[in-house]
């Protein structure tokens, strides 16, 4: 019996295969796109492990230089003799990889913790340890054993060898062990020159990268959202549609709860196929995104990720689970109902979608609280997960209230309406709508999404093209090591009458924080590049004549010090705040000065780091190697940077609109499928207007006006929502999650194009249902008469 | 013997994978390294100094203290070289690894910490002339061997202390060349085991002003010992009346052992005793850091008359360090009553 009864449930997909087709691909595209995103991120995640874990990097506290990058060897051995455990490290670059020297004998990681994390395969060897992606990068000249476990972009040698390989007697920093021992001298009387950094406070890769994988998570979730309600709709159709057979199924004798287990297996044993389906598909856009992904945080914020993926159980499970989750909740509603209802009713599909009206008020109801609970939610909320839980009530809110208000601009219609024909119109439509609700909100869902997402994605990209044209102006960027070099570099610029821009920088505690110092030489370059969140008129020419400095959000923020505050420098000096500049994900507070303030307060200082403002950087570049005697990795060009993040987000944009149009298509797909249940249920309704005169074609054309009337009302109410969705993600759980805003900018022409694929969506969806209506024959329509159900 | 002891202390525990893979060299045998050869003539103050053309060496000190209150307490100093390759070079390309264990035992409490160094960049090592053997601030130091000051501090304990010798330098087997086993593995090896010493023990319950008798050993040696020793249980005891007897039990894989024993008479005359004439049986058996150990015994030197039962001051002193073993203070009676360490090794 079961085998016959499976057979007899798995004939309704054989004879709809397109709903088969709609069921798996609705899971398929919910489930992809969440692992999809959910497998870049955890690669993200992994690599900044690595890296971390690599590195100690946030997990202790450090020692650098007050002044300059250099530690002498002998204050590392000083410190160490007199209690101080420290573990050195050298670093630099080498063919764009950073080279860093570690002592594992006195590491955090390495024999002082019990020599389990890192292999000790280096002590004292000439090799180096790499991910096999950097080690192709070092080249073959070298020894490198390769880890897949140290992050990319990163070769690890042992102290000594990287020195050499790097050509320097120093070190770069010192990491501080946990533990310390009894009796140390305070470390100022030790080594006045090195300034403590606290773990917390460390540059951390993983929160400076945040933001952006924020925006991929919401992403992904907004598509999981809208492939759900894909999916929600696709099974109630498909129970619609087999209520007869399960009435005849339960007749024959099939107990209820066989019937239930059975459609219980086949639907999951489907969703199972759907997420599998989902989860390849996710790999493949995760593998095709990657190395994108990894180029923009390489780009942006020198984040190194592996460029290749990995098949994570996170991820997938994830991902799966998820599906099936989201297909059980959608299922138990429907097997509740057949459970629910008598078996001879359950045969008339009339009689659900009338039972369904009763809901229409429920839901309103519903989505009334929702939607109110969001206003103290946005107002008076704080936090991270405020700001998701406002987000998820905006949207179920928005997408529960949506038949009420089709209901009741219907309505409004009907009644401002005379013509017979148009009052039949409109009161028919209204009457559609419970069994079209799904799908509408499924449409407005994605509409909605693809609204706030891609007014999220363009406002992240217009707020970082000013912001790398601010950052990156100068073509070519030049790191010394020496004040030799750095006067050498100033006078065989200066005497090719070339634009030079030193960077002097010093960190110094100040405010209860780290702040970074930077003294730069006010010129056209910063008057033309640099945009301000808020600036007083002619801000530049102030911090150029020594009378105000500029401050990025961060330390506006924290400080609560903005335009026109004083800034207490030093006990000496104080000036004003002439203009606030947005630093996207630096977590860092700093203060720019002009160059004369600066040396004003640090004379020992000499700038290390230079912008070149030049035509020929690549002339020049070669000229700065050759005659000034300056490593080749230690200049940077950075227009190919800039070009490389520009042209990053270019694709991100097309892989944007392709998603836009896929979430589109599939939430069409769901309208067709829903009209195409419906024209069977509504040729009863049917004939009788065509008894009364309409014709075939009169009423196919109506049908095609309905579906876009419909799907613009979706529209009016989508435009507001997605916009409400773009604002709730960039000025709410931006600011939470990061501690700076991105400014909104509307693209309405974009909006308008959306809203014309929407339409097209539609009349696209109605068309095969309208095409069959014209093409019914006038018996079947007599027919109705003649054998009323 | 103690030596053989000692060699083993460090070559069983230390996680010997590692080294044999990182060390490159250590585990392939004593290739490149000077072997001990028998009849050495030692020259002081050099030899006080480190031998880096040998693989191993260490600088090892015990001390059986008293605070004001007639409360014992322990102390452990020791100061360990191994080298991946012979020979000292400038810098980091120096083949020399150093390593420390400090340790203070009291009737409750044991405190243990180590630290680590590369050679060649001036974090640790030994100079001869003034006598300073250190790693960071750790230092036994003083103008020659016999007076001496110890700094070691942990992120719990510390101590400073100073020492003075009372009696000669005593040279293990045949004249400090120690053979240690029947394939013919050997090692140089004296001791001081006549240090008076005093000084302030550091504890998280304040300051504690102690004095007792201190025994330093300097041994080095290139040449691992076979693998086919399970561990070993040494006792070196101070008896009352000035007589010191250093004995051990090797525990052989297959359940037998091998004795060892050296008796020094007051003045310093030593007497070698071989396989057969010292043993120690266990007598209570303790749950020491989730494992079983005998923390007292009952130990025989019948060609001295010697029949003490040795009971551990502290059953928890257990060095859970990168080389996990167990060392502390003992106390002696029965036929004679004194003071001294033991040390025990293999117990899994």
């Amino acid at each position: 019996m079961i085998r016959s009864c499976l057979s007899a449930l798995l004939s309704h997909w054989r004879r709809n295969p397109v709903q088969l087709f709609a069921y798996i691909a609705g899971l398929a595209l919910a489930t992809a796109l969440w692992s999809g995103v959910q497998a870049i991120n955890s690669e993200a995640r992994a690599s900044y492990q690595a890296a971390a874990a690599t590195l100690g990097e946030g997990q202790n506290d450090l020692l650098f230089p007050k002044h300059g990058d250099h530690i002498p060897q002998e204050t590392y051995v000083l410190l160490r003799r007199s209690g101080w455990l420290v573990s050195p490290i050298v670093s630099g670059r080498l063919n764009d990889v950073r080279l860093i020297g570690i002592d594992l004998v006195t590491s955090a990681t390495g024999l002082a913790s019990g020599g389990e994390a890192l292999e000790s395969t280096f002590i004292g060897s000439d090799r180096l340890l790499a991910n096999e992606e950097t080690a192709l990068r070092l080249g073959s000249s070298l020894d490198i054993t390769v880890d897949a476990s140290i992050a990319s972009g990163i070769a690890i040698g042992d102290i000594g060898f990287v020195q050499q390989l790097l050509g320097r007697d120093y070190l770069s920093h010192l990491v501080l062990l946990p533990d310390q021992p009894i009796g140390q001298p305070a470390l100022d009387t030790i080594a006045p020159n090195l300034r403590l950094q606290s773990a917390l406070t460390a540059t951390n890769v993983a929160e400076l990268t945040n933001s952006f994988h924020l925006n991929l998570t919401a992403f992904g979730l907004l598509s999981f959202a809208v492939g759900l309600f894909i999916v929600h709709s696709t099974i109630g159709l498909a129970f619609e549609q087999r209520r007869g057979m399960i009435r005849t199924l339960r007749s024959l004798g099939v107990p209820l709860h066989t019937l239930v287990i059975l459609i219980t297996i086949e639907m999951m044993m489907l969703a199972t196929i759907g997420a599998g389906f989902g989860i390849v598909l996710g790999y493949l856009i995760a593998a095709f995104l990657l190395p994108d992904v990894a180029a923009t945080l390489r780009g942006l914020y020198g984040a190194q990720i592996s460029g290749t993926l990995e098949l994570r159980a996170s991820w997938w499970v994830s991902g799966l689970l998820l599906g099936l989750v989201g297909t059980a909740a959608a299922l138990s509603s429907q097997i509740w109902r057949i459970a629910a209802m008598p078996i001879l009713v359950s045969v008339k599909p009339r009689a659900w979608l009338v039972a369904t009206t009763s809901r229409f008020r429920l839901h309103s109801i519903a989505a009334a609280v929702l939607l109110c609970a969001t206003v103290p939610l946005a107002l008076f909320c704080d936090g991270l997960l405020a700001g998701f839980v406002l987000l998820g009530c905006l949207l179920i809110g928005a997408a529960l209230a949506l038949p009420a208000i089709t209901a009741y601009i219907l309505t409004l219609l009907q009644k401002h309406t005379v013509a017979p024909v148009w009052a039949w119109f409109w009161a028919d439509t209204r009457q559609q709508l419970p069994g079209l609700s799904l799908a509408l909100m499924a449409l407005l869902l994605a509409v909605s999404a693809n609204i706030g997402v891609s007014t999220m994605v363009s406002s992240f990209r217009l707020t970082f093209v000013s912001f790398l044209d601010q950052r990156l102006a100068p073509e070519l960027f030049v790191e010394v090591n020496s004040a030799d070099q750095s006067v050498a570099l100033e006078t065989f610029l200066g005497s090719r009458k070339i634009e030079i821009l030193p960077l002097l920088t010093t960190q110094v505690t100040m405010l209860e924080q780290t702040v970074a110092l930077y003294g730069v030489r006010v010129g056209q370059t910063y008057r033309d590049h640099w945009v301000f969140l808020d600036e007083t008129p002619a801000a530049w020419d102030l911090v150029e004549t020594n009378n105000a400095v500029v401050v990025n959000e961060q330390l506006a923020r924290r400080a609560d010090l903005w335009v026109g505050d004083l800034v207490q420098i030093t006990t000496d000096l104080a000036l004003p705040i002439a203009a606030v500049v947005g630093d996207y994900g630096n977590p860092q507070a700093q203060i720019i000065m002009s160059e004369n303030t600066f040396q004003g307060l640090h004379p020992e200082i000499h700038p290390l780091r230079f912008g070149i403002r030049t035509q020929a950087a690549a002339k020049l570049r070669l000229q700065i190697i050759e005659l000034v005697g300056i490593d080749d990795s230690a200049i940077i060009d950075q227009a190919a940077i800039k070009a490389l993040s520009l042209n990053v987000f270019e694709r991100t944009f097309v892989v944007t609109s392709a998603l836009n149009v896929l979430t589109l298509g599939v939430a069409s797909f769901s309208i067709l499928m829903s009209l195409l249940t419906l024209a069977d249920l509504r040729v009863p309704q049917l004939a009788p207007v065509w008894a009364l005169g309409l014709t075939r074609r009169h009423l196919g054309w109506l049908e095609l006006l309905r579906s876009v009337i419909l799907a613009t009302i979706v529209f009016v109410c989508a435009l507001p929502l997605g916009l409400a969705l773009a604002w709730v993600l960039l000025t709410i759980i931006n600011v939470e999650a990061f501690g700076w805003q991105l400014p909104i900018y509307l693209f309405p022409v974009n909006y308008l194009q959306l809203g014309g694929y929407a339409l097209v969506a539609a009349f696209l969806a109605a068309t095969w249902p309208a095409v069959r209506l014209i093409s019914t024959s006038t018996s079947t329509l007599l027919g109705i008469f003649a054998s009323e159900r | 013997m103690q030596v053989s002891v000692r060699l083993l202390v460090f070559l069983l525990l230390w996680p010997f994978g590692v080294m044999a893979q990182g060390f490159s060299g250590l585990g392939a045998g004593a290739e490149g390294f000077d072997k001990p050869a028998p009849n050495l003539v030692f020259n002081f103050p050099t030899d006080h100094g480190a031998h880096p053309k040998y693989r191993i060496e260490w600088w090892y000190l015990t001390a059986n203290l008293n605070g004001p209150d007639g409360t014992s307490y322990g102390l452990q100093w020791t100061l360990f070289r191994t080298a991946f390759a012979p020979g000292e070079a400038e810098g980091w390309q120096s083949p020399q690894i150093w390593f420390a264990h400090a340790a203070v035992t009291t009737p409750d409490l044991h405190f243990a910490t180590e630290r680590f160094a590369r050679g060649g960049i001036g974090q640790a090592g030994v100079d001869i002339n003034p006598f300073r053997a250190w790693i960071d601030e750790w230092a036994l130091d003083g103008v020659d061997l016999d007076t001496l000051t110890l700094t070691a501090n942990g992120s719990d304990f510390g101590y400073n202390m100073s020492l003075q010798a009372e009696g000669p330098l005593i040279f293990h087997g045949d004249n400090g060349y120690s053979i240690k086993a029947a394939g013919g593995q050997a090692s140089y090896y004296y001791s001081q085991p006549f240090f008076q010493i005093e000084g302030t023990l550091k504890l998280p319950t304040g300051d504690i002003a102690v004095t007792g008798s201190a025994w330093l050993d300097h041994e080095w040696s290139s040449q691992p010992l076979s693998d086919d020793q399970s561990g070993w249980d040494w006792f070196s005891l101070s008896l009352l009346g000035g007589a010191k007897l250093m004995g051990f039990q090797l525990r052989q894989v297959d359940g037998s052992l091998y004795n060892s024993a050296t008796w020094i008479a007051p003045d310093g005359a030593t007497t070698s005793y071989g396989d057969g004439n010292f043993s120690a049986t266990s007598l209570l058996i303790s749950d020491v850091a989730d494992r079983e150990l005998p923390t007292q015994w009952r130990i025989k030197l019948p060609d001295r008359g010697v029949d003490v039962v040795v009971t551990a001051l502290n059953p928890d002193a257990w060095m859970g360090l990168s080389i996990p073993y167990w060392e502390g203070p003992v106390k002696v009676s029965g036929s004679h009553t004194g003071q001294g360490y033991l040390e025990m090794t293999g117990y899994e």
